[in-house]
Formats: C-alpha cells, structure tokens, sequence
C-alpha cells in the first residue's frame, strides 16, 4: 500500500479538479551511521544531522542511543526518524524489563533476536528504519548486528546504514574486510585481520568526512560510541556544515 | 403506537417520505485526508533567559483569510507555551487534550506538575499514535519552556510523529524563510546563551515581517510569547509588523496596477 | 469450639466493623523477616533481613517450607522499580512481585508517556487503591505484603509504607515485618538525627534498627542483610552479599543490642528505660485474636 510513490496526476491543476491528496505515514530524515567490530571492542557511529526534504531541522538531534543493560549495547535505527525514535524507546524499556524477568543482562545475540521480533511484528506497517546494534558477545569480541525494515538481520564485521549507506559501504568492504586487496608478492587476496581501535576511528572519521562531502543529507557533526569492556565512551567529531 | 423499533426516532414517513436506510451505512469511516482551516508558520528561538516565540492570528481557509484573529500560542500549565500551526480543528482538539491533562495532573495536588519535556513527551506520542492508525492531527507543534535542569528547552513534533530540538526552529513556511535568518544569531547549542531578550525580539519581529512579505498565508498581525527559565509566560497579543517597505514590489511584475 | 463466620471472604464486616481478611493480611506482614526505611535530607534508604528458606511462606495458607537452613537460598527482599524508586517487603514475597510488577509497568509509562520520573507518591497510591480494591470484591484476597516504598523525584526524598488495607503513609522511619516494633523502637529514639545525617549515618542508623529485629542467636550477615539506597544525584542502588560486607564492617557490633546494649552505644536517656537484662523480649502483644462467636 505505501511502496509506491504518489504521484499526483499532471492534469489535476489545469482540469480544475479536486487535487488528490493522501496522506502518508512516512518520511525520510536522512543521516547516516556505520558500525564496526574489532576484536575487544565495536563502534557505533552516526551523523547529528536531521532533515526534511531539503531543510535541515537540526544539526545536533543524536540518533546512536546507550541501551539500559550491562555489558553495553548501543543501537541506532536510521531512516524515518519517527519510527527510528520509537523503536529505540520500546527496545529500551524491553530490555529493561528481560533485565527483571530473567535477573541477567541481555546479551546481544538475544537483543538481535528480540529486535528482529519487534520489527517483523510490524511486517505490515514497518518500522522505516536501517537498524544497527553494536557492542560485545558472551566472549568479550566486538560484535555488530544489522537489520532491514522488517527484521531480516545478521552479524557482520560492519555495517553502514542510512542515507550515505552505499558511499560508504564499498569503502568499508576494501578497508576492512580487506575486499580487493592482494598481497604484492604472492597475489593472494590479503589475509583479514582485525583494526586496531585507533585505526577504527580513523576509519570511521574518514568515512563520514567523504560522505558528507557527496552526500547532502549528512554532515554538521559526528557522534561516535565506542564499547568496549570498560563501558561505553563517546566521541564528537565536527563535520561540514554546508 | 408503532411496535416496530427500527421506525422509532426517524422523520415520519408520512411528513417526510420513507426513510433512506442508505444514509446510516453509507461508506466507510474517513479519516482527515488534507487540513482545510489551517494557521501558517510558528517561530521559535531560544536566548539567554528562555524561550520566545511567535505566530500571526490568521486562519486561512484555501487562499481565503477566514478568521483573522486567530490565537495560536497556547499557555499549558505553568511555565509551557505550545505554538501550533496546520489545521485549527485539529489544533483545538489538542488545545482540548492538553487541558484535560493539565487538569489532571493538578487533581494530585502533589507538587508535581508537568513542564514542557512532559508535555512534549505526551504531545509527541499523540501525534505518532494518530500518525499510526492513519488518522493524522495534521499539525506542526513547538513546545517551548524549561528542562529538568533549568535550561531553556524548545522542540519540534508534526503529524508524523517526527521530533527534534534546535536552537531555533521554525514550522512551515518558516523552515524556509525564517531559520535562516535566526539561525544567524542561535545555530548551535548553546549559542542562546549570547543572545538577549531584546536581540531575540528584534530576530523574532524581523522574521514575522519578512514572514509577512513572502508567506501569501501570513498575516501581519501576530502574538509573541515568552517563557523564561524562572517559570514566568507572558503571551504579548496584537503585534504589527512595523517600518515594513513594499516598494521591492513595485519591480515585481505581476504586484499593484502594473499593466502587461 | 469457637467459630468466626465472618472471615470468609474479605469484604463482609464482623458486627464490630471488623474485615479479619484484611487483618489476618496484616498478620502474615509480621510473619515475614523485618523491613526497615528511613529518609534524611538528601536520601533515601531502605534495609532488611532476607530470611532463609526455613522461614518464607509460600502461599497464603501459610504453608512453611521446613528445610534445612544451608539448602535454601535466601529470599528477594529488596526490589528495584526505577532508576529512582525501589521497595522493601516484608510479608508473601509472591503478592509483592505481583505489586512490583505493577509499579514497574506504571513507572516505564511514566517515562514512556511523559518522559518523567514517576513521582512517588502517585505509584504509591496506585498500589493503594489497588489493594483497596482487593479489600471491596468478592472472590479475591488482600495481598499478603507489606512494602516500604523508598525513592527520590523533584520534591525530594520520600519513605512510604504501604499495608494490604490500602493504606499508605509517609514517615520518616518506618519498620514493618517480624519483631519490627524493636526497630520502630530504635527509630523512635533517633529520628530526630535523620535529616541532617549523612548517607552512610542513615545507612548505619537503618541497620542499627534493622539488627534490633534479629532473634536472639541470629546476627546480621552478608547473606542475610539487603540495602537498598536512593537520593540526590544517587540512582537506586542494591547492595546484596559481598557489598553488603563493608557496611556491616562499619556497623561493628551485628547481633541485637536489644535490652543489653553495650556502654558506648547507649544513650544517655536510653539507659533509664532499657533494663540490662537477658531474659527474651516480651511476646509480641499486637496480635489479632478472632474470637468472635456465631451471632
């Protein structure tokens, strides 16, 4: 019902017709975010930027949220904002209450799970948001989780999400997953290795300073949640504002 | 006397023909597909010592000015101010549930009372729960007062449910016309903090004007209101747009008696 | 042999005015191990004794599980609601995580609905007239529990005690649960110093009254005492087993001072009134005695 685009018809307004209207329950408000997991740790980063249309609502409206649990979990769902806002609401308040049913923290593979339920529970009006987790296993490794609309997911090394999605995922695939990239010598494909966090961080700056730069719909600044074993850190980082 | 139920509380048929049963099936329930009255732009920006905002006193019907002195900033509770552009009868029907919230919360006499986060909180949940059954409250809102922690506090929500706080926001028209020029004195956060009561009027009356001249749905006359962080809403009504010069019009085909 | 026709069922009066329903609830408070509350200026502070298996009822028949005391675990008696509010309980620990429950879903609409805290006193009179309910329908029983209901919101902090009644009062100290007429005693006595106290006096004060409960031969232990602790820039915080440790450490003195309390903690007007003695304390006499007869 609300794939297609409307259109209005191009004779409505000389006709003098009555101009068809519908309203639609859905909108873009751009941004972007990205996840990494390295080995002990996982970023979770994303733009500040909130749009509509061509306006920019707000240059500082963060979208990467703390999950109440402990080991951390942080969650961001991008895409329309009103949707994304209300799934992180309700995810929270559910994973406070596992926290009382069971006496345990989630762990992330269940949180993954409890949000592919969330999602697919409204399979018929979804929730119109690229959804990114990040934070650690029951081992202690980095872990990054990522889901479509409706509730498909999977673990991944990195995700990027949202309106510059497919800017920065390429660059992503060849920095670290190594993706064509072959060792001089032999000509084997180069072998993968975890980063390092500095050079996550790096990484992830990069990524988001050229997307801003090809892509109106992201910029002005940089939130960037890093867990680790020690708890959840946040960084800013500026970026352009035009 | 007639033993049939079904004819009971109907026009008599003999006074006015036979009742059409058609009428009370006819179609399915409607919801709100377009805003009919509908009031234009709110503006908004925080300063130092708090939040002002405007609204101009049109409700516009189409291209009509139907009512010309209508109020659109609503005081709620004590230290709130909503500003409400979009449909007027759908802006009443909020008016109407934040009084009734308002009045109940005061029942507890507990010296609780919801400030403008909590309003904005209720506000936005009405709007994405309508947004959700299809049925919109076809409204833009900014709820102006103080945080917790006694900061100024200003934020957006629409018929969508879609939320954010800026510095300075601005509904409809606004967006376009009037950010720009407050976004000049309050981009960032915390940039309110350098701006006074008097540089946020000159901003705010500034953008009405330039509202007046470009928003063919405006209206020159206008309510500013502020609401300070000590709690204090003054809502200063019958505002004119002052010193304004149409004489650009004058090289714009199409303004006055210009001929073809 | 005496019969009492009028505790069938927890809404038909006695021709006294009496509900020995809701009395008999009151009584299963005082069958569970003590709860104690207590709020100074800035805080809130709740601590009790959690009872081994030996002693928890199960249902309301008062059904005991008599098992050897290192086989059961000790019981839940400190819960946390929110990030600002947690109980203490005393009584059928299962009515109090059905009222738990309760005030946690009632607190996640508050932030949900209106991003607010909820205050305290409106979760409190939820229960309130939740239980009252329970005390005017047929076919439904009052709650076997009594709370302490400690939190913080934005007029401060606040200690409310909640009965199966329905009823609901604030104090400043409060003491519910077995032999808790002790504590009360204890808070009582030293009220007066809980405003201005510090976090760690009011603690210290709590477990002080909390430890005049005790039976004779018990002590308070890391695995039998709870604290919980609310306040100013203080989220809920539960101190359970090991944390409890370093609390006790500062306490000193873990058993009953009860009746024979050392020189260097009586006070001066306390010595008057308390008899050194070892003879156990006098029986409870705030019991409720049904001995009405067929009318």
């Amino acid at each position: 019902m609300y794939s297609e685009p409307y259109i209005e018809p191009a004779s409505a307004h000389s006709a003098g017709a009555p101009i068809e209207h519908r309203f639609n329950p859905y909108s873009d408000n751009g941004g972007t975010i990205l996840a990494i997991a390295g080995s002990d740790f996982a970023v979770l980063a994303g733009d500040t930027r909130h749009t509509t249309g061509y306006s920019i609502n707000s240059r500082f409206q963060p979208k990467v949220h703390a999950l109440p649990c402990d080991p951390p979990i942080v969650v961001s769902a991008n895409g329309f904002s009103a949707d994304g806002d209300t799934l992180v609401r309700r995810l929270g308040q559910r994973v406070q209450w596992y926290s009382y049913a069971h006496n345990k923290a989630i762990s992330i593979s269940a949180c993954a799970r409890l949000i592919q339920t969330m999602l697919y529970g409204k399979r018929f009006f979804p929730y119109y948001v690229h959804t990114i987790i990040a934070g650690l296993d029951e081992e202690g490794r980095g872990a990054v989780y990522s889901f479509d609309p409706v509730g498909s997911y999977e673990r991944e090394q990195c995700r990027a999400g949202g309106a510059a999605a497919s800017l920065i995922m390429p660059f992503l695939d060849n920095q670290v997953n190594f993706k064509n990239q072959y060792d001089a010598q032999t000509g084997e494909p180069k072998a993968v290795t975890f980063l390092s966090l500095e050079e996550t961080i790096k990484l992830v700056k990069d990524a988001f300073s050229s997307a801003t730069e090809r892509h109106i719909h992201v910029g002005d600044s940089l939130e960037i949640m890093i867990v680790t074993k020690e708890g959840v850190k946040v960084e800013y980082f500026p970026l352009k504002r035009d | 006397m007639d033993h049939m139920p079904e004819n009971w509380g109907r026009p008599r048929s003999e006074i006015y023909g036979v009742y059409n049963s058609a009428i009370h099936n006819a179609g399915p329930a409607t919801h709100t597909q377009q805003p009919s009255i509908t009031g234009t732009s709110v503006i908004a920006l925080k300063y130092n010592k708090g939040v002002m905002l405007a609204a101009d006193n049109l409700a516009s019907y189409g291209s009509l000015a139907r009512f010309t002195d209508q109020e659109r900033l609503i005081k709620v509770g004590k230290e709130t101010v909503v500003g409400i552009s979009g449909d007027v009868s759908d802006m009443q029907y909020i008016e109407l549930l934040l009084e009734r919230l308002i009045i109940e919360d005061n029942y507890e006499q507990d010296g609780h009372n919801l400030r403008a986060p909590h309003i904005y909180e209720y506000l936005s949940r009405v709007m994405y729960n309508r947004r959700s059954k299809v049925d919109p409250l076809w409204n833009a809102i900014l709820v102006a007062g103080k945080k917790d922690d006694g900061s100024p506090f200003l934020a957006y929500v629409d018929l969508l449910g879609v939320t954010y706080s800026s510095p300075s926001i601005a509904t409809g028209f606004g967006a376009y016309l009037a950010v720009p020029l407050l976004r000049k004195i309050a981009s960032d956060d915390g940039d309110e903090k350098k701006i006074t009561e008097e540089q946020a009027r000159a901003a705010i009356d500034e953008c009405m004007k330039v509202l007046f001249y470009r928003d063919a749905r405006s209206l020159d006359k206008y309510s500013v209101a502020t609401v300070t962080t000590d709690g204090e809403v003054t809502i200063e009504q019958n505002v004119r747009c002052k010193d304004m010069s149409w004489r650009f019009a004058e090289h714009i085909h199409g303004y006055g008696t210009q001929k073809m | 042999m005496f019969r009492n026709s009028y505790d069938n069922d927890s809404i038909t009066y006695s021709p006294t005015g009496r509900l020995f329903q809701v009395e008999y609830a009151l009584e299963a408070i005082k069958q569970g191990s003590a709860s104690v509350g207590l709020v100074s200026k800035t805080h809130a502070v709740v601590v009790a004794l959690k009872a081994s298996g030996e002693n928890i009822y199960i249902c309301a028949d008062l059904v005991v599980i008599r098992s050897a005391e290192e086989l059961g675990s000790y019981q839940k008696k400190i819960i946390r609601i929110d990030d600002h509010l947690g109980i203490a309980l005393a009584g059928l620990a299962p009515d109090a995580r059905v009222l738990s429950n309760f005030m946690r879903q009632q607190a996640m609409s508050s932030r949900m609905i209106y991003n607010r805290p909820i205050p305290i006193s409106r979760v409190v009179s939820a229960i309130g007239d939740k239980a009252q309910r329970n005390t005017q329908t047929y076919g439904r029983r009052p709650y076997g529990v009594g709370l302490l209901v400690a939190g913080f919101d934005e007029t401060g902090p606040h200690l409310f005690e909640f009965q199966p009644s329905g009823t609901v009062l604030e104090y400043f100290g409060a003491a519910i649960g077995a032999r808790s007429q002790s504590a009360r005693t204890y808070l009582e006595r030293n009220f007066d110093q809980f405003p201005e106290a510090s976090l760690e006096d009011l603690v210290l004060h709590g477990l002080r009254a909390l430890r005049d409960t005790l039976a004779q031969d018990k002590e308070l232990l890391a695995q039998n005492t709870s604290i919980g602790i609310v306040g100013l820039d203080t989220k809920f915080t539960l101190y359970d087993n090991d944390d409890v440790r370093g609390w006790l450490e500062k306490l000193g003195n873990v058993g009953s001072t009860r009746g024979r309390r050392p020189p260097e903690e009586r006070e001066p007007e306390a010595t008057e009134d308390a008899p050194v003695t070892d003879a156990p304390p006098p029986e409870e006499t705030d019991t409720v005695e049904p001995i009405e007869t067929d009318a």
